[in-house]
Order: C-alpha cells, then sequence, then structure tokens
C-alpha cells in the first residue's frame, strides 16, 4: 500500500513539475501584462500558435531550440497586435483578448495541418534522477530545461519589477496611469511593451506543449490551459514567485489523473483528470472573496476598476 | 538636469496679463499674479474664479491665449508641465499623484528624471534617509503609499517636490483632507521655509483663517478677472471676502425659528460597521437627532462619514446596532425610506444620488415613478407624467438646465444638486441625512441649499449634517459631535462649544490641546 502511495506521489511531483511549465511560462506573460495594467485573455492562443510553430520548425530546421525560439517571436508579434489595438481609444482589451485567442488559435490550426502527422525532433529533459536507482523517482526527475527558464525568468521578474526602473515603471503604469503620465511615461508604450513580452513567454510555454509534453502537435493540445494561467495569476496575486508555487499545484492536480491510473486506479478517471478545472472554478470563488487579492491587483486592470 | 546649486533657491513668478477662453467662456480676463523671492502667497477665490486655470497655464498644461510669464526675471515659455518641472516650478494637486502601490521610497526614485536602470536600493536608502533628515516632516519611506493616511500622502507629495528640488511650490487646496492641526503643522513649516528663501510657494485655498496666519501675501481672482490683492498678514476677513465674492454682498445666514423637539427622531443605538477587509470603520455610534434640530457631524475627510451616511442609505451592511425612526426599528430600504419619510442627500450626488445619464426628469422621479399620481393604474409607469412632474420641481427649485430632459451629467455641480433636493424635500420629509451639501458649490448656490435645509427643519425634520466644513457646521446645527477614527463625541450644543475645541476633538485629542507649531 504505502508502494503505491510512493508511486503515485512521485507521478504526481514528476507530472507537476512537466505539466507546470507551460503554466508557469504562460502565467509569468500575464503576470507582466497585468502588471502593466491590461489583461491579455489572448494567451491561449499564443500557447496554441506558439506549440504549432515550434514543431514546425523544429521538423523544418531539426533544431527544436530554433523552435523554442520561433514559438517566443510568433507569441510576441501575436501579443504585439493584443498591445497595439488597445490603445486605440475605446478598445475593451477582454474583447480583444478573446478576439486574439481565437485568431491564435485559428492561424496555428490553419497552418498546423501538414505538422499533424510526421514527427519533429523534440527537446531532451536532463535527468536528475540518476543517483536513484528507483526508476520511479529517477522517471519523476527528468526535468526539461524549459521548466527552469521558467524558473530562473520567475526570479527574474519578481527582481525586475522592485529593483529596476523598468519595473518600477511598469508597476505604475498598471497602477495609475494617471501618475505614469504625469510622469511624462508613454502609458501606451509600455502597456505594448510589457504585453508583446508576455506574449514571448506564453509562446514558449507552447513550444513545451508540442516539444516535450505531450511532444507532438495536435489541435486539441492545450484544452484551455492558457485560460487556466490567467486564473493562476490572480490566485499568485500577480507575484513571480507565488506563480511559480501556483504552476506547480496546477500541474499536481493536473497529474492526478494519469498518477492514480498507472497504479491501476481508474475509478473516476475523468472526475480526476477535471481536477485542474476543478481547481479553477474554486480558486476563482475563493480569490474573488479574498480581500488580500482585490488589494494587491494593478488599480489599472479593467476588472478591478 | 540642471545641478542643484547653481539654481537660485527660491525662484520669483510673474503672469503678466493672462487670458485664457474655452470657446466662448472666458476663463481667465487680463490677469496679473505676481509670487515675490520666498514669499508665500495666497491665491484665493471662489469655485470657477480661474486659479485652477491659472496655474494650469503656469505648469504648461494650457496654454494661455494672452500674456507673459516671467520665472526668475526672466521670461518663460512653458509648453508642458515636463518644461515647468525643469525649470524648478512643482504642484501638488488637490488628487494626489502618488502610486499607490510603490512604497514611499518607490514613488521618490521613480519621480527622479535620471532613475538608473538597476536601482541600488542600499544607496538610495541611504540617500533618502540623508535627505529626510534635512526635512522638516517625515513619512516612513518603506510604507505602501496605499497604506499612509492623507496627511502623510500630502507631505509626501510636498517631500517629492523638494526631492525633485523644485523650489517654486504651487499647492491646490493643500490642507482640504488635513486636520487642522496637521494643516497648521504643513503650512508653518513651508511658510519657515519661505521665509528662509529655500522656496517660494504659491497656495490655492478658500480658508481665510489659513491665509492671514500663514501667507504673507495674497492675490484674489473674481469670475476670472484680478479682484485685488496686498499683504495678507493685515488683511482682515471681511475685506478678502468682499474681494472674493465682490457685489453680491455679504451672504445673510439661513433663518433658524424656534421649533418644538417633538415629533420625528431618529435614533442610532451602538452601531459598528467594518469595511470590506474587516477593519472598523465606525465603531459603537449612538445618537439621536430630535424633531425640529440640526445634529452636525463635524470631521476631517475619512474618518468614517462616509461609512455612516452609507449605513444609513443602505449602501453599507450594519455590523452591529440598531437604527431606530420614531422608536420603531429601521431598516434602510426603499420602503422604509417612504413609510418613514427619510430623505437624505449624500456627498458627491453625481456618483451617490443620480444616474448620471438619465435625464433631469427621471432623475427626479426616482422615489415617485412608481405610485400615484405619477404612476398609473397596473403599474404603468408615465413618461409624460414623470416629465411634468419634473419640470414643476425643476422650476420650483431653480434648477437651471436646457430642459427637462436632458441628462443630469450635464448640469453644473450646483443643479445636480438642487435636483436632488427637489427630489429629496419636495414632499413631507421627517428625516433628512445630509453630507457635504454645498463642497465644490458657488457662492449663490450655497446660500440657496443652506436655507432648504434650514427651511426643512424649521418645519420640524430632523436632521443629521455631515460636513467637512466647520463654518457650515457652525452656521447650521443646533449640535454638534464630531467624527474621529470612527468615534463620535457627544453631541454638545452650539453655544457651548468652540472651533478651537472642536478642532482639538477632529485631531483625536478628546479635549486636550493640540500642540502648536512654532511660528515666529
Amino acid at each position: 500500500m504505502s508502494d503505491a502511495i510512493f508511486m503515485v506521489l512521485m507521478a504526481m511531483l514528476g507530472g507537476a513539475i512537466r505539466v507546470s511549465t507551460p503554466f508557469l511560462l504562460v502565467a509569468l506573460g500575464e503576470t507582466l501584462t497585468e502588471k502593466s495594467g491590461r489583461i491579455n485573455l489572448g494567451l491561449e492562443g499564443n500557447l496554441v500558435l506558439g506549440a504549432m510553430i515550434a514543431y514546425a520548425t523544429s521538423y523544418s530546421t531539426g533544431s527544436p531550440w530554433l523552435g523554442v525560439l520561433a514559438a517566443g517571436l510568433a507569441g510576441m508579434v501575436l501579443s504585439a497586435g493584443h498591445g497595439w489595438i488597445c490603445k486605440l481609444p475605446k478598445v475593451n482589451d477582454i474583447a480583444v483578448g478573446i478576439a486574439f485567442m481565437n485568431l491564435g488559435t485559428g492561424l496555428a490550426f490553419f497552418f498546423g495541418k501538414p505538422f499533424i502527422q510526421p514527427t519533429a525532433p523534440r527537446l531532451d529533459a536532463i535527468a536528475l534522477g540518476a543517483w536513484s536507482s528507483n526508476p520511479q523517482v529517477q522517471q519523476a526527475l527528468k526535468v526539461n530545461p524549459l521548466f527552469f527558464v521558467g524558473l530562473g525568468l520567475a526570479v527574474l521578474l519578481w527582481w525586475m519589477l522592485k529593483n529596476t526602473r523598468w519595473g518600477l515603471i511598469i508597476r505604475m503604469t498598471g497602477d495609475s496611469a494617471a501618475s505614469a503620465r504625469a510622469m511624462g511615461v508613454s502609458v501606451d508604450r509600455v502597456r505594448l511593451l510589457a504585453t508583446s513580452a508576455g506574449g514571448f513567454f506564453a509562446g514558449i510555454g507552447g513550444a513545451f506543449l508540442s516539444l516535450y509534453y505531450p511532444g507532438s502537435w495536435s489541435e486539441s493540445l492545450s484544452s484551455g490551459q492558457g485560460l487556466m494561467a490567467v486564473a493562476l495569476v490572480i490566485f499568485a496575486r500577480w507575484n513571480p514567485i507565488r506563480c511559480v508555487w501556483a504552476a506547480l499545484l496546477f500541474g499536481a492536480s493536473g497529474a492526478l489523473g494519469p498518477a492514480l491510473q498507472s497504479i491501476g486506479f481508474s475509478k473516476g478517471y475523468y472526475f480526476f483528470n477535471a481536477a485542474p478545472y476543478i481547481l479553477t472554478l474554486v480558486i476563482m470563488v475563493l480569490s474573488a472573496r479574498s480581500q488580500k487579492a482585490a488589494h494587491e491587483a494593478p488599480g489599472e486592470l479593467s476588472i478591478v476598476k | 538636469m540642471i545641478k542643484a546649486n547653481t539654481k537660485p533657491r527660491a525662484p520669483a513668478l510673474e503672469a503678466l496679463h493672462v487670458s485664457k477662453s474655452f470657446g466662448g467662456n472666458k476663463a481667465l480676463d487680463d490677469v496679473t499674479l505676481k509670487v515675490d523671492a520666498g514669499s508665500f502667497h495666497a491665491l484665493l477665490g471662489e469655485n470657477g474664479a480661474g486659479k485652477s486655470t491659472l496655474v494650469k497655464c503656469i505648469m504648461g498644461f494650457y496654454q494661455a491665449d494672452k500674456g507673459q510669464l516671467l520665472f526668475s526675471g526672466k521670461e518663460a515659455q512653458i509648453q508642458s508641465p515636463r518644461e515647468a518641472h525643469a525649470l524648478g516650478i512643482g504642484m501638488v494637486y488637490q488628487h494626489f499623484t502618488l502610486v499607490p502601490c510603490l512604497t514611499a521610497a518607490e514613488n521618490l526614485v521613480i519621480s527622479r528624471p535620471d532613475t538608473p536602470m538597476v536601482i541600488d536600493w542600499a544607496a538610495e536608502r541611504a540617500q533618502l534617509e540623508t535627505f529626510m533628515e534635512t526635512m522638516p516632516f517625515r513619512v516612513r519611506l518603506d510604507a505602501q503609499v496605499a497604506t499612509l493616511s492623507a496627511g502623510e500622502k500630502q507631505k509626501l507629495e510636498i517631500l517629492k517636490l523638494l526631492y525633485l528640488d523644485q523650489r517654486f511650490l504651487i499647492l491646490d487646496e493643500p490642507t482640504s483632507v488635513l486636520t487642522p492641526a496637521e494643516a497648521d503643522e504643513v503650512l508653518g513649516v513651508l511658510g519657515e521655509m519661505a521665509r528662509r528663501g529655500e522656496v517660494s510657494v504659491l497656495m490655492i485655498s478658500h480658508k481665510f483663517r489659513e491665509v492671514t496666519a500663514f501667507c504673507d501675501s495674497f492675490t484674489v481672482l473674481r469670475r476670472g478677472k484680478f479682484a485685488g490683492s496686498g499683504d495678507a498678514r493685515n488683511a482682515n476677513v471681511a475685506e478678502l471676502s468682499a474681494m472674493m465674492i465682490g457685489d453680491a454682498g455679504v451672504r445673510p445666514p439661513a433663518i433658524r425659528e424656534p421649533t418644538v423637539p417633538e415629533g420625528p427622531e431618529l435614533e442610532l443605538r451602538g452601531i459598528s460597521a467594518r469595511d470590506e477587509e474587516g477593519r472598523a470603520l465606525v465603531s459603537d455610534l449612538s445618537f439621536n437627532v430630535r424633531s425640529g434640530e440640526i445634529l452636525g457631524i463635524a470631521g476631517v475627510s475619512g474618518n468614517g462619514q462616509s461609512a455612516l451616511v452609507e449605513l444609513l442609505s443602505g449602501q453599507r451592511p450594519v455590523a452591529r446596532g440598531e437604527l431606530r425612526v420614531n422608536g420603531a426599528v429601521f431598516e434602510p430600504t426603499r420602503r422604509n425610506f417612504d413609510r418613514f419619510k427619510v430623505f437624505g442627500l449624500p456627498e458627491e450626488p453625481l456618483r451617490n444620488a443620480v444616474v448620471p445619464r438619465m435625464s433631469v426628469a427621471e432623475n427626479i422621479a426616482f422615489r415617485s415613478f412608481d405610485k400615484p399620481p405619477v404612476a398609473r393604474r397596473f403599474g404603468l409607469i408615465s413618461p409624460a407624467g414623470i416629465r411634468r412632474r419634473g419640470a414643476e420641481l425643476i422650476r420650483q427649485f431653480n434648477v437651471q438646465t436646457s430642459s427637462p430632459d436632458a441628462p443630469i451629467e450635464t448640469l453644473s455641480g450646483g443643479n445636480v444638486q438642487r435636483s436632488v433636493l427637489a427630489r429629496e424635500l419636495s414632499g413631507d420629509v421627517d428625516i433628512l441625512i445630509v453630507s457635504n451639501p454645498c463642497f465644490g458649490l458657488d457662492f449663490a448656490s450655497v446660500a440657496d441649499i443652506r436655507s432648504k435645509i434650514m427651511d426643512c427643519r424649521n418645519r420640524g425634520a430632523a436632521v443629521l449634517l455631515i460636513s467637512e466644513d466647520l463654518d457650515e457646521i457652525f452656521e447650521m446645527s443646533d449640535k454638534i459631535a464630531v467624527m474621529s477614527d470612527g468615534r463620535l463625541s457627544d453631541p454638545v450644543p452650539v453655544a457651548q462649544t468652540d472651533a478651537r475645541r472642536v478642532g482639538n476633538l477632529l485631531a483625536g485629542q478628546s479635549g486636550l490641546s493640540a500642540p502648536k507649531p512654532d511660528r515666529a
């Protein structure tokens, strides 16, 4: 019995690290965007488009890392579109975000059709579990480098927001556009840049999906992870470090179903697979009631105002 | 960046023959303002007299149509606030421009034009500490601005200007959010800095007490024109108000008639309320307002007065305690407002009492649209009836509007206030709750609205008046209580108290005298 629990826990740990990576990258992108005072719901589109571009690039060039870069650039271009349209007067960022979500997925499906069948070179994992003779531990500790990219980015973002001029300007723009303007900051430009950079991160998240886990391009690849990552930002209260923990929690809940199945416990499989979605709902309800979250929300967000 | 030591410490500023029109409306007409180096100059005038327009022309928000600006004797063309800052002209606005989510230190550092790309917080902190050492007042550097009190924010705004080495300070009604003691402290310190020749200050104000106590010179504007200037130290209040108001003369106070304390009564018993984060907004309020009496509640903004009005109008749940009207428990619902004849005029009516985009007539009908005679059988509403009744009340209450169908947001502040009064005072009133009824209104509206409230009292209503304006409290009230930090002092008949005692209570010092700032 204890063996089974160990197996489930190891599978969940491995799953948490694996599944959390795209969540983390999208959430960091969204954090940066929202810190500047805008919401980009379109990051789901970045994720799917990034996945397709990464796969296609990796397939045609043979280099998965070139695919990652291409995915980031594609995400950046998509989000720059969002940022550019949102600076037009009387445009609602949420509506534009939904349009861009559909645009991103639509473009990915349109151009991605020829890449559903072929196999592209995938990203390699780093085996951190070599010290252990236990195959479960070895399996769980096979970590993709993009996970570390996410971790590094989280720390960098956290440091940047606190200790650099850009960081303070982004926070200022996100909290009080009037003050930012009074200091001669171009609010639209800050938001355009922050949204574009956020889109780059989300695009990389997409590359992880198609080049590592699940590791192939298909149209049902993301199943709404980009949207859940937006919810996760609220849960993490716009703090990049807390995004890491929140992403791991989402990852673990996503790994619950497969982990239980791996020990032969398949009762309620679909229910356990729905865990991340249920978690999203619970988190939304809880954070809607959390006054602390309301307090830490950037003041310029259209949902806060 | 010009180095601090090459800049003259206290600059002089002259705005000569400035005119500015908006459309056909002349906001400024040949106005001249002279502020000497090292002086503390007051700019006085009623709302709409052109004070803000003039300073905005100086700051470069607007370009004057005509006129000349001399800064330290040299002609200056200021095209934008940025250029004003570069010259060393800084302004503290009525609304704060600090970023709420940043700390005080972060706000100061980012306001600098030369903030380094990577901020070395240890070094910056050390520098800020040394800067603070030289400053007459301190603000906690690590506190998030959102958590600072209004007084601390105001001080931080001023510190920010000094930190940026701006030596010509323009302050727009800087004391409106401060207690009298805080106001005295801030103004006293600025006055001393000016006397030492470190800064020149131009302060927009309409508080005569502050002007005569702290400023050394003044300029008065009236309806966009220069109305006078002089030495503030020997100016008397009558002279100043005559300049501000002009031919209109001194406003007669509302007539108070003797009343008998029998009839409707509003009673609060141990009322407490909390904000969304569970902090106490008001604690244990118990008082009653009798028929034919105005209870005036004085207090500096943000001490729980808004929460009290929200409780009474049903906008905020009561955490503990009981509201009673005429002895019966009163739950603030629309039905009960009608049953107990409770009426109200909340502060900022455009936000709290009307639907801005609905017409004046519709807004006036809010309390009566679904009742006869406006509504007909089967609950059908009659737009014609609403319009007719609206037009009647618009005439009766002298609301200046192009038509009863104009959206109420197109009206001036005084006329929005009158429309709400028309709605609330048109019937029988037993209980009336008013909050800052004259805030931001011109002279004629103030007299008009105060006399309407007084009439209501004279007819036997119990009136609760909540106001940040001490003069208003003293003019209108039969009894006075002071709200500080969510608690209320015992109501005292107006004859048994004075401005000094009330001032001490405002600062939360329950009767102890406030330490007076050193003044030469």
